[in-house]
Formats: C-alpha cells, structure tokens, sequence
C-alpha cells in the first residue's frame, strides 16, 4: 500500500511527466488554450493511459518474454497505445453521445501523445508488476492532468494581460511552463521508498 | 435652482498603489533592523544591490515597452519585491547572485507578464527560486546570529562589503569558517542522521522555538504583518490559511510521533514561515482574489511548506510553495467565482 502511495506522489509531483521528464508536451502547449479543452484532455488521457499501460504490460509479460520477442517492444507498444485509443473513441461514441461531444476529437490525439509511450516503456525498464504498472500510468495522467489543468487556467489569464507583443502566445506559455518547472523542483527529493 | 449632482462612486477608495507600498516597507523595516543586528550588515548590501537592480530593470522595462516612466518608478513596487529578495537571501551573497535573482524578478516575471497588475507569478520569489536553483552554492554562507555563546568569527562591516562585491573572504577564513547551517538545516540533517529532535536541539543555534535571531526576525514580522491587517492593506484570510495549512499537519505529525517531527512552533519560527503568510503570499496581484479562492490558495501555500520542509530536499519550501499555488491561482479562481446577484447559480438547471 505505502509503495503504491509512493509511486503515486512521485508520478504526480516529483517526476511529473511534463515539468520534470518532459514528456507530452505537444498536448501541454497544443490543448491548452482554454480550460474545458485541456479538462477534456486530461479526462480522455487519463482512461487511456491507465488502459493501455495495463495493456502493455500484460502484452509484454505474457507474450513478448515467452516468445523472445522483447525486441518488438516499442512496435507493439505503439501498437497497443494506438488500438486503445481506437477502443476508447468506439466505445465512447457508442456509449455517450455527450461525451464523444466534448472529448470527440481530443481522443485521437492521445496516440501522438508521447508521455503514453513513455510510461509503456518505463514500466518495462523498471520492470515493475501489473498493479504497480497501472498505478504508474494512473499517476502519470493524474500528473499530466494537474499540470494542463493549472496550465490552461494560467493562459487563459495570460490572452487578457499586457504582455510585451513579441512574447504574446506562445513564447510567454513557454516562460510559464519554464518557471513552473522551476517551482516543481522543490518537490526534488520526495517519495524516495 | 440646479442642485450639484454626483454620479456613484459617492466614496472614492484612498487607496493608492504608492502608499500601499510604502506602508509594506515600512511594516517590514522592524524585522530588516532585527535582521542587521543578528546576522550584521550583509542584508544592507544585500538591499542596496537588489534594489538597485530592481529599479534599474523596471526602467530599463518601462523605457523600452515606451510607458510613462514616473508612474512605474514611483508606485515603489519594485523595492518592495527587492526587500523581500533581500530577506530571503543570506547575509553573505554575492552581488552578481542578487543582481540576478532581483532581474529576474522584475524584467522577467514582472514585466514580460505585463508589468504590475498581470504578473502570474509573485516577482520576488520566482527571482528567488532561479538563483536558488542557479546558484545553490551561493546561497549556503548563513552566518550565525549574534547572540548567546556560538564559537564563530564575525566579519567587519569592510570584510563583508568585500565578500558582497567581489564573492571572496578574507585570507585566513574559508567558508566554513564563517558560514553556519539554517536551524532548517540543522534539523533536516540530524533527522536523516537517525538523531531525535530534541538531541538537534541541543545546537546552540536553536532558540525556544526555532533558531536564535531567527525567531526575533519572525516577532518583527509578525507584528508588521499585525499593522498591515490593522491598517486592512492585507485580508486575514491569506495569513490564517497559511498558518493552518503549515500547523495542522506539524500539530498532528508532533502529537502522533514527537521524537521525528519538530515542533509546530518550530515549523512557525524556524524559517520563512512569517515572511511568507504577511507579506509573500499576501501579494494582491498573484493571490486568489474571492475570500474562498484565499483560503484555499493560502492552506496550499502552508502545506506545501510543511511537505517540502518534511521530505524534500530543500531546508525551506517558501518560494517553490508560493510559485506553484501562484499557478494554480487561475484555477482556484476558477473555481471559486463568488455567486453573481441575479444569475442562477451554478449547478442549477433553471
């Protein structure tokens, strides 16, 4: 129990996939111009990459090892991410009009979306078990989640503020996540096991 | 026979941005007195230096982005966010480490954000935290207060103007001649040396509650902070929250387990607890601003502290506690919208 609280505040503070690894920053900068786009983000991102960091792992652990393919993994990760993404935008359409409304076309964009990957991959490398695996990726789009949310909120601020012309949209994002990153620093040395 | 007629606002605010600040400084220049007279005459310089910079930056921001320039330099908010770098840095910095930190702050984290009224982040601590991040090594030469019996040699006024521009120490003292750890330091280290907290506080440095000097410093602040509510410059809510969230988790971690965790009233005087629930964290621009929006915003900023003090790897989390609830603000305010009078409430189907 300690270990999975442990693997929690460290995906979501101290190694946050975004500000500390820098992972999935094309959606970070790319969803995040307002607040409802990047909740709908982070709420599609989250069920994905749970999903499909359970996918790998039981992919890798009971296909992969057995045959002695393990060097077909980052294909099949691909693979395995992209056909959860696929699951995911059926069963949504399928299941609630309403939600396929709000997270329709933020769902395929998951795939392109390498912090997904990455914690496919880092579950391999630091071959963690199935449970920690699906905490690892649950934390990881928690993480995601707090910063985009944070993030969007910020810029939405940012497009009425009287920022110098050469530093508007992009470049003053930029900054932003810049010092944010700076202030996640402080979490450094958390959640050692 | 036409009678005089005025159009609301019948009560026009006095309250001016300039005099706000002013009333900062002055609310804070009990505990910077207290500050030379325990830890000597390096915070002087330290104030000059980030002063100067600071106003020198606003200049160069306002001159080049072709904004009246009076206006800019007279509001004083520039000093303030330099006196408040000056409090967070060691007696012993060198001018190029503050010079940095206090232009960050206010060309960087001011003035690209729009200038004073945008600025998402509080200027003075996101200074502070890229020197601290920069510079670790500069930022360590704390001395030790001047008081009760610590065996340590005190440099002159001269020796530490010279230590301030030029960033060496006199021929016969190294560093760690004449630096000393923080009372943060100084526990942090003896509990993960496996030492109880009352064995650490056996240190000279320790005072009744946090460090000697240190806790004098945290008195002058408080009854600053005091005469700024007093005077309704700053809102209760902020200082409260900060207080609660740093205190509630210290009272409960003290009760359940006394020989690992510091007291609360450790918690309040060892460092930058104070500083922070008046005067950083209170900062209009980069605060939430409804009362809930207060609250919450502050009770992050004291939990924060209380975490980063607790298991990360800074001695004090003050900075990187109010940056990252400064960027949570938006969504706090978010969040926490006060009801408009004739709109349906949120959550209402109607």
């Amino acid at each position: 129990m300690a270990e999975l609280v442990v693997i929690l505040v460290s995906t979501v503070l101290v190694n946050n996939f975004v500000l500390v690894r820098f992972l999935g920053l094309c959606p970070f900068l790319g969803v995040s111009r307002n607040l409802e786009a990047a909740t709908g983000m982070s709420l599609a991102t989250a069920f994905v990459l749970t999903l499909s960091s359970a996918s790998a792992y039981l992919l890798h652990a009971y296909v992969l090892v057995p045959l002695d393919l393990e060097y077909l993994r980052t294909l099949t990760f691909i693979l395995v991410i992209a056909a959860s993404v696929q699951f995911t935008e059926i069963m949504v359409r399928r299941l609630s009009p309403l939600l396929d409304q709000v997270l329709g076309i933020y769902i395929p964009l998951i795939a392109t979306n390498c912090a997904v990957l990455g914690v496919a991959l880092l579950n391999v490398q630091e071959s963690k078990g199935f449970v920690q695996s699906v905490f690892y990726g649950f934390g990881a789009s928690m993480g995601f989640a707090l910063v985009l949310v944070m993030f969007a909120a910020a810029r939405e601020r940012l497009e009425v503020a009287d920022v110098p012309a050469p530093f508007r949209g992009t470049a003053i994002a930029l900054m932003t996540a810049g010092i944010m990153s700076l202030a996640f620093m402080g979490f450094s040395g958390m959640a050692r096991p | 026979m036409e009678f005089a007629r005025r159009e609301s606002p019948y009560w026009s605010a006095r309250v001016a941005v300039p005099s706000l600040m002013l009333q900062v400084l002055a609310a804070l220049a009990p505990a910077a007195l207290a500050h030379v007279w325990f830890f000597g005459p390096g915070f002087i310089f330290n104030l000059l230096v980030a002063s100067l910079f600071a106003v020198a930056g606003e200049a160069m921001m306002v001159h080049l982005r072709k904004r009246p320039l009076e206006v800019a330099l007279t509001d004083y908010s520039a000093l303030v966010t330099a006196a408040l770098l000056a409090f967070a840095l060691p007696s012993l910095t060198p001018w190029w480490v503050t010079a940095t930190g206090a232009l960050f702050a206010v060309v960087v984290a001011k003035h690209l954000y729009g200038g004073l009224g945008f600025n998402i982040f509080n200027p003075a601590m996101a200074g502070y935290v890229v020197i601290l991040v920069a510079f670790p090594m500069h930022l360590n030469l704390w001395i030790a207060p001047r008081i009760g019996d610590i065996d340590y040699q005190y440099l002159t006024v001269l020796q530490t103007l010279k230590f301030t521009l030029t960033g060496s120490l006199p021929e016969a003292l190294g560093f760690d001649a004449v630096s000393r750890a923080t009372p943060l330091d100084v526990m942090k280290t003896g509990l993960s040396n496996a030492r109880t907290v009352s064995e650490i506080r056996a240190n000279p440095i320790m005072g009744d509650f946090g460090g000697r000097g240190w806790e004098w410093i945290g008195n002058f602040l408080a009854i600053g902070g005091f005469w700024l509510l007093i005077k309704k410059i700053i809102r209760w809510h902020i200082p409260a929250a900060v207080g609660a969230g740093l205190l509630i988790p210290a009272t409960i971690m003290y009760l359940v387990e006394p020989g690992t965790n510091p007291s609360p009233g450790f918690h309040m005087f060892g460092g930058a607890a104070i500083l922070c629930a008046f005067f950083i964290a209170t900062d209009p621009v980069s605060a939430a601003t409804s009362p809930k929006g207060r609250l919450i915003f502050g009770f992050g900023v004291g939990l924060l502290i209380y975490c980063i003090r607790t298991w990360g790897s800074y001695a004090d989390g003050v900075a990187f506690a109010v940056i990252i609830m400064n960027v949570a603000v938006p969504a706090i305010d978010y969040v926490t919208r006060p009801h408009i009078v004739g709109h349906p409430r949120r959550g209402d189907s109607s």
